[in-house]
């Protein structure tokens, strides 16, 4: 199939960006998206001409390396699909497609279609793990979990970290990665001594980078894992709980 | 060996600390939310009872202002019950222009392309329907509470509820005035009402799907119930 | 040169206590005043790097990756075994260390593999204690399954997320370090050079892959984990980013490289499309229990496979195997399907794959029951390929996946080079010459979480007192200098070709010479055509850009350079091993029914390669494996 590429190429973080638009003849229907764009950057090499940077990794969907907005859409818009399992036969002979980073604050563009999302790294540092060192971990039957609990939270914990959430958000919230994370830790009986220090931390970092939910649904509708925010809500309450039992705890110590 | 440094603490207040959050901000709009979609149901409730004649609606405003009978100072409740909802609105505007500014500083350039996949109508205009909402407000307490004129009719007179809707209402723009600003507002609720549910926490996998009913039942009720007002009155029902 | 793995006495079950009684400790004030540097952020780099930032240690953590949580161990699917024998099926340390030990072939060291037995509950129970989500039993407690190549169900998992999941715990735990300042993490930053000083490990030099810049960091230790080098096949199921880079260039600083030529290839993967395809996919191996895997048995077969009549199928698994049919281990299952592809019956536009098929079990089962097992690889089947499984056989076809290789490691997990450790996939230590399902995640966090951070100690405690060599040392100059100079070099070629070019034509050689059937003629004329290629790939590259700012072209080639090096070492080592064992298969050594014939006689050993110079015949060193308690069997699956 032939296409025609409108590619973002911007040459570092602050320089200015704009549109090229390349031709991509006979990309076999079989080809990933980012295997097309593998190809068009071998002919693009080949005829002198530095060839589009961007992210990429496993080629499977589960590292959250990939992610760039096609046509609009984040991941391309196929249901539950990071871009790397995006297939060119989802596209027409002849289409236009407009190729994008992820566009937000907190994810400054590094390259082309590369941007930084080492703000994510930041919200974990900040409280999305359980405190519990190498060595001091009890036998793992003694903390039984309900196994409808520990599917809950595996759904939450499917979050690859893409930053499609934040990229398809109209106002640029990392909301749904971050109550993913906390969603995870929270359920879990583990995770009840640090969920409100937790929830907390990371809200509060998560606002130092990025905007805030309105409640547009477009995260949980670009997510790959097709993670749900009704996780938003149990964050949301959480956090509400935490400003006040923090305050508690710290008065009485 | 080593313990992870638990946040810094600040010196305010936790309610001031959970305002100066964006989850927090979201939380008071909640909850003013809820405020202001009662008071909305309620005086919506309270503009159909035009259909039962001028008695009954004037009376309804002298119970109003009567509330608590002779218990309280008159009017004193009425004054109390303005107070609380002018603070909801004050707290609702002033976290949604703080979030807004939030918003805009955490975008970096729009796309080129950018075809939303659920976000709706309603979800993305409410900064725009608010912004209309709170306007018309105004001209609606300056038409049929303060009795301001141009806002209000010529033939205003406090207390005269019934005399000085139908009065305002047959004036052709007034009334097209009222069915725009209530249909905006019709997006704005049925958003902000689903929407809540959400920033309040408020969520299970089996009521989820009745906050969407909710949405459309509190939105229904009060833009259907208070556009029949204006458009009976243009159509000649009170003639 | 003498290789000593430095194995304690003692019997088999008490040696990892006895030595770590043995070793010396470092006292917990000690600890900040030594520095280690990890490479890697998987399983083995992450826990490791998050292990000794609790224990004290101030470390510094390397990635290529933007961020800690990405490394390859994501992708493991299946699952990661323990003896805890939940099931109360018979399971124990002893067995899951036999197993391991069968599994490999008998071509791993006794000691290492049982400690990995023993390791093995412990590192559930801290993945559980990081929140890990573990598959349940409706009473709360951990659920299991079995996997290949046992007889006991075993296997802890996270839907087929496993690996996912426990990089994740191993990524927050290393994040809950960083934040606590005990762990300095360098994301985008590739690891170019190990610096040696006075015949010990004393640093990196780095190169940061957003700005260009090459500097130099200096450690008491340093600890490699930098995964498997499958990607010199250049179709894998790895991810695109896997090299060899870090650990060939601890090779040619003296650390001896062991088994090369052990690679796995996995049986359950899509078949390439087209020329393009930039890598492979792999499928749960589980799909084996239920779907038959025929081809038919006309050559060049263009009929639909639904109307090619049951008695024109061969099923060649089930003919040939049939105590254990479809569920045959993933090396024989993978040269059966090879056997039939090379035979002209391979299925599919391309003719390179065979029929994995659900008919039968959808007919059994039912819709609902094969969804409910397989509804999610179905999915992400049907996403790849555009075919509907439930309609129309699947199309399957082995494609390298996990090299038992690298380098070589004592018992501590340290290298020939004192102070250089690798752990994880990076070292050979603990699969031999075929690793089981579910046992890779295993080994990485042994390693990471209880080896290695118990042995370096044994190793800094000689220091205590020392500074580490500054980076100003002279070494580290030349090093950055010898980095510098590779990747000018690289760009000075401007020749006609792209990276990618030069990396498919090398997997082509390998994967034909050294992948599931190797010959002496092959490999010969694999170690002859390899030099051609690579002076061609040094004169006739062609990278655009420059070396200072993201050049993606230029860190491709500079891993490409690598793997040419790697790749006749892979040759020269399967050209040595005159036998065929585990995920080695040497045309030459099999039995009169096609099976794998070993040698226990003459090839029992550890191929140990040193580098004496490019284009110089590398030396061998054989470690010879004792085997005590266990008796060296055939394995037989018919």
């Amino acid at each position: 199939m032939d296409l025609t590429l409108r590619v973002w190429r911007q040459a570092g973080p602050d320089r200015p960006g704009a549109f090229e638009e390349y031709r991509a003849r006979e990309i076999s229907e079989d080809a990933s998206f980012l295997e097309m764009l593998d190809v068009v950057n071998e002919r693009l090499t080949l005829e002198g001409k530095e060839p589009i940077t961007f992210d990429h990794d496993c080629r499977e969907g589960i590292c959250g390396t990939c992610g760039i907005m096609i046509n609009g859409k984040p991941h391309g818009g196929q249901k539950g699909t990071a871009t790397c399992q995006l297939h060119m036969r989802k596209f027409g002979n002849g289409d236009v497609i407009v190729v994008e980073p992820w566009r937000a604050a907190g994810f400054p563009v590094l390259k082309d279609l590369m941007v930084n999302r080492s703000a994510f790294d930041r919200i974990i540092e900040a409280g999305g793990y359980i405190g519990v060192d190498v060595g001091s971990a009890p036998e793992a039957n003694l903390i039984p979990v309900p196994k409808a609990v520990s599917e809950l939270a595996m759904d939450a914990a499917a979050c690859i970290g893409c930053g499609a959430c934040v990229a398809a958000c109209p106002n640029n919230a990392a909301q749904l990665f971050t109550a993913a994370k906390v969603a995870h830790l929270n359920l879990l009986p583990q995770g009840q001594p640090e969920r409100f220090a937790r929830v907390e931390a990371m809200v509060d970092t998560m606002e130092r980078f990025f905007g805030s939910c309105t409640n547009h649904g477009e995260c949980e509708a670009a997510c790959p894992k097709s993670i749900s925010i009704d996780f938003i809500a149990l964050l949301n309450k959480d956090y509400v709980r935490a400003k006040r039992i923090n305050r508690a705890m710290v008065s009485r110590a | 060996m080593t313990t992870t440094q638990a946040p810094a603490r600040r010196q305010y207040p936790w309610p001031i600390e959970f305002y100066r959050s964006a989850v927090g901000k979201k939380w008071v709009m909640g909850v003013t939310g809820i405020v202001l979609i009662g008071y909305l149901i309620f005086h919506t409730i309270g503009n159909l009872k035009i259909y039962l004649g001028a008695e009954e609606i004037d009376s309804y405003g002298e119970a109003l202002r009567d509330l608590g009978g002779h218990l309280v100072p008159r009017t004193s409740l009425l004054w109390l019950m303005r107070g609380g909802l002018l603070v909801c609105a004050v707290l609702h505007i002033h976290s949604a222009a703080t979030l807004t500014a939030t918003n805009w500083k955490a975008r970096s350039g729009r796309y080129h392309v950018r075809d939303y996949a659920v976000a709706s109508y309603a979800s993305r205009s409410m900064r725009a329907t608010g912004v209309i909402v709170v306007f018309f407000l105004l001209f609606h307490l300056a038409d049929l509470t303060w009795g301001v004129t141009p806002a209000a009719s010529d033939v205003y007179a406090r207390g005269a509820i019934y005399a000085n809707m139908i009065a305002s209402f047959e004036r052709i723009p007034v009334a097209i005035l009222y069915v725009i600003a209530n249909l905006s507002l019709a997006p704005h609720l049925y958003h902000g009402t689903w929407s809540l549910f959400q920033s309040l926490g408020w969520n299970h996998p089996r009521f989820n799907q009745w906050r969407r009913y909710a949405a459309w039942a509190v939105t229904g009720f009060v833009v259907i119930g208070n556009l029949s007002v204006p458009i009976a009155v243009q159509l000649g029902y009170f003639d | 040169m003498q290789l000593d793995a430095r194995i304690p006495g003692g019997p088999l079950a008490d040696k990892w206590d006895a030595h770590r009684f043995a070793l010396p400790l470092v006292a917990p004030p000690n600890r900040r005043r030594f520095e280690v540097i990890v490479v890697g952020t998987g399983l083995a780099g992450a826990g490791a790097a998050a292990t000794l930032g609790e224990l004290g240690y101030q470390v510094k953590v390397f990635t290529y990756n933007d961020s800690n949580r990405r490394a390859h161990s994501i992708s493991a699917q299946g699952g990661i075994n323990a003896s805890k024998d939940y099931r109360n099926d018979g399971d124990s340390t002893h067995r899951l260390f036999y197993d391991t030990i069968k599994g490999g072939d008998y071509r791993s060291r006794e000691a290492n593999v049982y400690r990995l037995a023993q390791l093995s509950n412990e590192i559930i129970d801290q993945a559980t204690a990081q929140g890990v989500p573990f598959a349940r039993e409706y009473g709360g407690t951990l659920a299991n399954r079995s996997f290949g190549g046992t007889q006991v169900a075993r296997t802890f998992y996270a839907r087929g997320q496993t690996g996912q999941q426990l990089l994740l715990g191993a990524y927050q735990a290393l994040a809950r370090q960083i934040h606590a300042g005990t762990v300095t993490s360098y994301t985008r930053c590739e690891m170019l050079e190990v610096v040696v000083v006075d015949g010990k490990a004393a640093g990196v030099v780095v190169r940061d892959m957003v700005t260009g810049e090459i500097s130099s960091h200096s450690a008491h230790a340093v600890v490699l984990a930098t995964g498997g080098y499958s990607n010199a096949y250049f179709l894998s199921t790895n991810a695109k980013a896997c090299n060899v880079t870090a650990i060939w260039r601890a090779h040619r600083k003296g650390a001896l490289f062991a088994n090369p030529c052990f690679t796995q290839i996995h049986p359950t993967c899509i078949p390439a499309s087209d020329e393009f395809q930039s890598k492979l996919t792999l499928m749960s191996e589980s799909l084996r229990n239920d779907g038959r895997i025929w081809v038919p048995q006309a050559e060049r077969e263009t009929r639909h496979p639904r109307d090619i009549p049951e008695d024109q199928r061969d099923y060649f698994l089930e003919r040939r195997y049939p105590a254990f049919g479809n569920l045959v281990p993933r090396d024989v299952a993978s040269r059966a399907a090879k056997r039939e592809v090379d035979a002209g019956k391979g299925v599919g536009s391309l003719h390179n794959g065979v029929y994995l098929d659900f008919a039968e079990s959808l007919a059994r089962l039912g819709h609902d029951v094969v969804t409910e097992r397989y509804g999610n690889l179905f999915e992400m089947y049907e996403r790849i390929t555009g075919e509907n499984p439930y309609e129309m056989p699947m199309r399957i076809y082995p494609a390298p996946h996990y090299t038992m290789g690298g380098l070589w490691v004592d018992y501590d997990l340290m290298t020939t080079v004192p102070g250089l450790y690798a752990i994880g996939e990076a070292n050979f230590a603990d699969h031999g010459a075929n690793r089981l399902g579910a046992s890779a995640l295993m080994q990485g966090l042994a390693d990471g979480y209880f080896i290695l951070p118990t042995t370096v100690a044994g190793y800094l405690a000689g220091m205590l007192g020392k500074k580490p060599v500054p980076p100003s040392h002279p070494a580290f100059a030349a090093a950055e200098a010898e980095v510098k100079d590779r990747t000018n070099r690289l760009l000075a070629a401007k020749g006609s070709r792209t990276v990618d070019w030069f990396h498919r034509e090398l997997g082509k050689i390998v994967w034909d010479e050294c992948g599931m059937a190797r010959t002496a003629d092959g490999l010969r004329k694999a170690i002859a055509d390899i030099p051609a290629l690579q002076e061609e790939f040094h004169r006739d590259v062609r990278i655009l850009g420059s070396g200072e700012d993201i050049n993606q072209a230029l860190e491709r080639a500079g891993r490409v350079a690598d793997f040419f090096e790697l790749a006749q070492l892979m040759c020269r080592d399967a050209l040595n091993r005159e036998e065929s064992c585990g995920g080695h298969f040497r045309v030459e050594h099999q039995t009169p029914d096609g099976e794998a014939l070993r040698n226990d006689d003459e090839y029992a050993y550890v191929a140990a390669w040193g580098f004496d110079g490019p284009g110089v015949e590398p030396t061998l060193v054989k470690e010879h494996l004792e085997f005590e308690n266990v008796e060296l069997k055939t394995r037989s699956y018919k």
